[in-house]
């Protein structure tokens, strides 16, 4: 019933620590690397997720964060966070959790549905205080955490620093 | 006083439909690290928890933090089974609560 989606394939078959999983991810994206750090750092955000989620190894796919690539409205940002479920008794997706890595407070919110919703998306608009990976952790019925990540650019003016 | 609540839902539905449910309400949002004219911070003052109840159960649940924008909006979605009456309500930390009622057929 659940396709393997193909990342899952290529990954190797230990799965990562949430801590670990953050400082690759962090090292991957050179725009990350800025020295002006005002908000929290991606291990913060990932401590976070990690109590969010039990620190229950987690899963990529299923997540699709939709989120403008750039924008110079970080006050307004608009997100959709769709998870792949039937939403039936047995197998739906519980919460879904947005973390957003370089915000001074990375915990943005929390939802939690249930098979009454018949489709497991929110749309919301949120605060993005500077360029960062959000990160969107989806815990399913059956205890499974399923994370997806979006990159979005903060401009405060003609495409300058953070 | 004005209403602060926002909501959209269909007044009808089909049985087993998938309706998009749209939410907002008026609210700054202050986080309480933004400062004011005076260069003093603005007072926290944040919306919470936000809660749809339909016919009196919970069909959905949110936790608000700093990070949702100010007037926050919120869409779900919620699977039509029967009539009844929706309930939406927004608790903020200081303990304001805001309620908003529709209802909705289903036929």
């Amino acid at each position: 019933m659940e396709a393997k989606h193909p990342f899952q394939e290529a990954l190797p078959g230990r799965r990562k620590v949430l801590l670990m999983c953050g400082r690759a991810f962090a090292a991957s994206i050179p725009m990350l690397l800025l020295p002006c750090l005002a908000g929290a750092s991606p291990r913060d955000a990932k401590k976070r997720l990690a109590a969010l989620t039990n620190d229950v190894a987690v899963k990529k796919g299923r997540v699709t964060i939709t989120l403008p690539k750039i924008t110079d409205q970080g006050d307004f940002v608009p997100i959709k966070v769709a998870v792949e479920s039937p939403m039936t008794e047995f197998d739906h997706v519980k919460a879904i959790h947005i973390v957003a890595e370089r915000n001074p407070d990375p915990a943005v919110a929390s939802y939690y549905l249930g098979p009454a919703n018949g489709k497991a998306e929110i749309s919301t608009r949120i605060r993005l205080v500077k360029t960062q990976v959000v990160v969107a952790a989806a815990v399913m019925s059956d205890g499974s955490i399923y994370v997806g990540k979006t990159h979005s650019k903060i401009s405060t003016g003609a495409g300058g620093c953070g | 006083m004005a209403q602060r609540t926002h909501v959209r839902i269909p007044r009808r539905a089909g049985k087993g439909e998938i309706i998009h449910i749209k939410t907002k309400i008026d609210h700054p949002m202050e986080s309480g690290r933004r400062l004011g004219q005076n260069g003093k911070p603005i007072p926290r003052n944040l919306i919470k928890k936000f809660f749809c109840l339909f016919n009196e159960r919970e069909v959905f649940r949110a936790d608000f933090d700093s990070g949702v924008a100010a007037d926050p909006y919120l869409a779900f979605y919620f699977r039509a089974t029967e009539s009844g009456r929706f309930r939406l309500v927004w608790v903020a930390e200081n303990g304001e609560k805001y309620d908003r009622s529709v209802t909705m057929e289903v036929v």
